[in-house]
């Protein structure tokens, strides 16, 4: 490199070689230039893709069509079955109450994480230790056998006045227990994210609210959770579809949701896969409504931030992003 | 005699083992002016940011309006304030910053009305009619709804400036307000400065924009390593330097 740079500034190599090695150039015909039309550049691969994907279609769509083992006339017939809408009611709710618990535990748990006070962020630090390092389903094992470990739940100041007292045998329901462990689990992995978000917002934003006389809780709640929405919105989005499919579990502590109740079906007519399939066009179904709603969220938060969003049809099927215009 | 606006007595400040501030001694008085020029990592954008309590300062005192930064003293004791208390006297300091530091998810409006609703608990209506006001004054009266990246750098400092003034502040802090801005947008900034020294406020502004420490400063403070090298009107200090480091920095820079 520094060798060509010096010969260049002696001017052994000619600046523009071409000209003088091509004088045709300089013949051309300015008149006709305008006429001239533009080949596009071939894109052969694109052809292949789409022939080699018609044909993988093709064989899938046959293959699904002439199978009778899918029994689909049985997968229509169940799809609104009293006891399968029952069990969708069931795992949406479940869905939507722990996704709540888990947001509300998750925002207080990032604000502790992020404190200097070592009293609150090192437990902090401990919940999410314990909650992310052991699996949910024993947690929700757990949570449902805890009259096993604490026969009698007493709410009160120890060894001063109580305020409440039950036995865990009638507080601890299945329903409860798997509120309990699904918001609790989820609380830990959203509190990941809600500190990220918070700590993707600019330092800068801080500073200058300081410098405006703000206090610590109202910077906070005015000036960083608002901006940090955007960056918390998708990966919420992520957790939120995980949690529908992560309900599911609850049928190892006889909660008839989804599953559970195509299940008690199949377990009698002995028709799995077509109830399997009832079940999966359920989820299917919600999972599309949710990923069109989290669009609608992140385009409302995307104010103030020209950020890169993706079409409703695009985040469900892939493809390139656009730019938001505005 | 009136206490000065700002006085910094023997102001030291480290980041760890690096001595940022090395007894700073310097006064501003109510009305003045003054212009903190001097290499980068001379300590005067830190010098700022101790005036309003970003940083903590290590030794020495520093007052402003006859008030101890960060303390309180009852008889021969300084009390420790809280965060709480060290706001309520930030809000009299106005501070620009060289990033804008607009805040992003608010329009022009909201940014200025926020803190004066919030910190002030003034009413909005009132609050609002004011904003208006300034915003028009720095030239911005018709982009109110814009949030910030639908405007320039130019503009966005304006309205930083605007939303510092609208606390009515005793004293503007500028921290190099036009180190960030693309140069033809420097003067519309510049002429809200301007203005505003005109109008009677007590301003420090670190700056690299000699021309206009010469024309506004009251007064210049060359700092160097962490501490004053000399300080004095423009005139003296742009046109007759005593000390060799000042002559050797302004032939740099000019």
């Amino acid at each position: 490199m520094e060798v060509m740079q010096a010969r260049k500034l002696d001017g052994v190599v000619p600046e523009t070689p071409l000209d003088h090695a091509n004088p045709k150039r300089e013949q051309r015909n300015v008149a006709s230039d305008h006429k001239l039309t533009v080949v596009p550049v071939r894109k052969p691969g694109r052809w292949i893709a789409a022939a080699v994907m018609a044909a993988a279609a093709i064989w899938l769509a046959h293959g699904i069509a002439t199978n009778p083992n899918f029994e689909w006339d049985v997968v229509f017939a169940n799809l609104f079955e009293p006891v399968v809408l029952q069990g969708l009611g069931l795992t949406l709710w479940l869905t939507v109450a722990a996704m709540g618990i888990g947001i509300v535990l998750s925002v207080i748990l990032a604000v502790m994480r992020i404190s200097e006070n070592p009293f609150l962020n090192i437990p902090a630090g401990l919940y999410l230790w314990f909650f992310r390092g052991t699996p949910i389903l024993v947690q929700l094992i757990f949570w449902y056998n805890l009259a096993f470990l604490i026969p009698e739940i007493v709410i009160g100041i120890p060894f001063g006045p109580t305020f409440f007292r039950g036995s865990a045998n009638d507080l601890i329901t299945p329903y409860s227990a798997a509120l309990l462990g699904l918001g609790l689990n989820e609380g830990a992995y959203m509190a990941e994210i809600v500190r990220a978000g918070i700590m993707s917002v600019d330092q800068g934003q801080q500073e200058a609210a300081r410098a405006l006389g703000m206090r610590p809780g109202q910077i906070l709640r005015r000036i960083v959770l608002p901006q940090a929405v955007r960056v918390i919105v998708p990966p919420t989005g992520n957790e939120t579809i995980g949690m529908l499919k992560m309900t599911s579990l609850v049928s190892v502590i006889a909660l008839s949701d989804l599953l559970y109740s195509v299940q008690t079906i199949s377990s009698r007519t002995f028709q799995t896969i077509p109830l399997l399939l009832v079940a999966c066009a359920w989820y299917l179904a919600i999972t599309s409504v949710m990923t069109a709603i989290q669009g609608r969220i992140e385009k409302r938060f995307a104010r103030g931030n020209r950020t890169v969003t993706t079409s409703w049809s695009r985040r469900m099927f892939g493809g390139s992003a656009t730019r938001n215009p505005k | 005699m009136t206490m000065p606006m700002v006085s910094a007595v023997q102001v030291g400040k480290s980041f760890g083992a690096l001595q940022v501030l090395k007894g700073i001694d310097f006064d501003v008085e109510l009305g003045e002016v003054v212009c903190l020029i001097g290499p980068s990592g001379s300590g005067k954008s830190t010098l700022l940011r101790c005036i309003n309590h970003l940083e903590k300062i290590d030794s020495g005192a520093l007052y402003v309006d006859g008030d101890l930064v960060g303390y309180c003293r009852r008889g021969d004791r300084l009390y420790e304030l809280k965060e709480r208390e060290i706001s309520v006297r930030r809000s009299n300091i106005g501070m620009v910053f060289q990033r804008f530091n607009l805040f992003a998810h608010m329009t022009a409006l909201q940014n200025v009305i926020e803190a004066p609703i919030l910190v002030q608990k003034r009413p909005r209506k009132e609050v609002t009619s004011e904003a208006i006001a300034l915003l028009d004054r720095v030239g911005l009266g018709d982009r109110l709804d814009a949030y910030p990246d639908q405007l320039s750098g130019g503009q966005q400092q304006r309205v930083a400036i605007a939303r510092a003034l609208a606390m009515k502040p005793k004293l503007m802090l500028f921290d190099e307000p036009t180190s960030a801005l693309d140069p033809e947008l420097v003067g519309e900034v510049l002429d809200v400065m301007r203005s505003l020294a005109a109008d009677g406020m007590t301003m420090i502004v670190v700056t690299h924009e000699m021309r206009f420490a010469e024309e506004v400063a009251d007064k210049v403070v060359f700092m160097d390593g962490g501490m004053v090298v000399e300080e004095g009107p423009p005139k003296l200090i742009f046109g007759a330097p005593c000390h060799e480091r000042t002559r050797a920095f302004l032939s740099r820079i000019i």
